[in-house]
């Protein structure tokens, strides 16, 4: 009764407006993360060297003299995305159907109209609601082992690590609920609405089903790419990347040798050192080759 | 036309609420369709040839006094603008708006509702200074594209379809929906209205109002009037968002 007096005598909360921009906001760097998180994945389609490079990039190889780089910085990044997953999740479920009568309203609503912008949010209910546990646990896993992410060591995890239903399961939730919320914070605020709202609304729709089935694609294969990666090396379970393997060959193309068109690798038996590699690559334009020693 | 004549098949709510032991149940009706016939000239057949104790609102019989919204083949929409010759099939089922009170059949109150709104949004220009208008001098001009755009949204009819469209506001009872935004949205551009953003906010600014709006845009996709609600529901939210 003490908040019914107190709210009465005086202005209004402003906590629903904050609470409803931290859902936007939140919902919006997610949404984006997962994007940028699909195309460094994607890595994997054209190869293990560039998934590895991917990889130790994020761990900053290119700032440390070793090229072991701060798997920490993962650990950092994990965090964030944790906490912002957490508020966002916290802040999404407020609009769930929380009763009985409410499922039931919201279903025969869906059933009588059958109206795609409506069976839309339903379907980010569903998926939202799957994601409170498999992306607890995904980002659980990947914060507590930072420096674990590389071509071989990921595709033990989702091979030997039995991690590969968990995956497929939150691919197919990611990208169906991060696009059809992109779409959706547009139509809230009004982004992109130019001229003619009605007109814009259509091409950002299929901007969002075109989104969906391309980031959909590239999970798939990746995750079919480390798949068949996990079942060669699941023998060696726990190897990294880049131990036994003489990474890659690089090879500086000057002016001189492009009529030939392909360089030749000089000295395949030589392993480079990985720290001088990526500190090269990062200035010049160069050709990887990837040489596999094992696995033949 | 085609000299043929279907016969179309109407499947129509009945429920009278006064009548005791009455049941919700569905009726059906055969009519034969007649060139251009729409909902709205079927159901007055039906009521003069077959069954006088049918119950439905009606008006103007041109979309301009949304009496006749209802509920066709799931979608809701004014019976007097849709055509019969839309259903292939000749299959109609006729449903009355949810999340109105129900007078009888396909007849729900919609007015109780909008008085109701229109007294939640005190729909109507505040100005103080209005106590002592001079009523010898003109009124001040208003930007003619101002005025344009207010009688945009003036074209509401407040037929209810966007209110029975909202899955939010079936949820949630007490949600405004979006005849209400839209009345909103029209007095906020309104010059001669000299409420500011926080008075406004007392209106509007809780989940009942528009942050419980969780844009599943069937205001915007049914509306009969082509109202721009996303659009506006879009510059109340962010008018709102960041008031202090």
């Amino acid at each position: 009764m003490d908040s019914y007096i107190i709210e009465s005598n005086k202005k209004k909360s402003r906590l629903p407006a904050r609470l409803d921009f931290a859902q936007s906001g939140t919902g919006l760097i997610l949404g984006l993360f997962m994007w940028v998180h699909m195309m460094l994945i994607g890595s994997i389609i054209l190869g293990k060297g560039s998934f590895n490079f991917v990889a130790k990039t994020m761990e900053l190889a290119f700032l440390s003299e070793t090229g072991h780089g701060f798997p920490i910085a993962v650990f950092f990044a994990v965090l964030t995305i944790f906490t912002l997953f957490i508020t966002h999740a916290l802040l999404g479920v407020r609009k769930f159907p929380i009763s009985w009568k409410q499922h039931r309203i919201m279903r025969d609503q869906m059933q009588m109209m059958n109206h795609t912008d409506t069976n839309l949010w339903y379907v980010q209910v569903i998926t939202g609601f799957i994601m409170f546990f498999a992306g607890s646990v995904h980002l659980y896993i990947m914060m507590t082992n930072p420096g674990s992410i590389g071509p071989y060591m990921s595709a033990d995890r989702i091979v030997s690590g039995n991690m590969w239903p968990l995956y497929l399961v939150l691919l197919i939730c990611v990208e169906l609920h991060g696009t059809i919320g992109l779409y959706r914070l547009c139509m809230k605020w009004g982004w992109f609405a130019g001229k003619d709202a009605k007109k814009s609304r259509q091409a950002l729709k299929k901007f969002k089903n075109r989104a969906t089935i391309f980031f959909m694609t590239v999970g798939i294969l990746a995750l079919l790419v480390f798949i068949v990666i996990g079942i060669n090396h699941r023998d060696k379970v726990g190897e990294r990347y880049g131990s036994y393997v003489a990474v890659e060959q690089v090879e500086q193309v000057e002016q001189v040798q492009t009529d030939t068109a392909i360089a030749v690798p000089a000295e395949p038996q030589v392993p480079v050192v990985e720290g001088t590699l990526e500190s090269e690559q990062a200035h010049e334009p160069e050709i990887v080759q990837e040489v596999e020693v094992t696995h033949e | 036309m085609s000299d043929q004549e279907r016969v179309l098949k109407f499947q129509i709510f009945r429920y009278n609420p006064l009548k005791k032991g009455d049941k919700p149940r569905m009726v059906t009706y055969e009519v034969t369709e007649a060139p251009g016939m729409t909902i709205f000239i079927a159901l007055n057949d039906i009521r003069e040839q077959q069954d006088p104790s049918i119950q439905f609102d009606f008006v103007c019989r041109a979309g301009i006094c949304g009496s006749c919204a209802m509920v066709v083949n799931g979608q809701p929409t004014l019976a007097c603008r849709t055509l019969t010759s839309l259903y292939e099939d000749g299959e109609i089922k006729l449903l009355p708006l949810p999340g109105f009170e129900l007078i009888g059949d396909l007849s729900v109150n919609t007015g109780k509702f909008m008085r109701a709104m229109s007294e939640r949004v005190e729909s109507w220009i505040h100005d103080t200074r209005a106590d002592d208008v001079n009523y010898e001098k003109l009124e001040e001009r208003m930007d003619p594209d101002v005025a344009d755009e207010i009688y945009e949204l003036e074209r509401c009819v407040e037929c209810g379809c966007c209110v029975s469209a909202c899955a939010t506001k079936r949820m949630r009872p007490d949600f405004l929906s979006a005849v209400g935004f839209m009345r909103l949205a029209r007095f906020a551009l309104d010059p001669r209205d000299k409420r500011t953003d926080d008075e406004f906010y007392e209106i509007m600014g809780d989940d009942d109002g528009v942050f419980g709006c969780m844009t599943l845009l069937g205001c915007e996709d049914y509306c009969p009037k082509d109202l721009p609600h996303q659009t506006q529901i879009a510059y109340l939210r962010r008018k709102m968002v960041l008031i202090r």
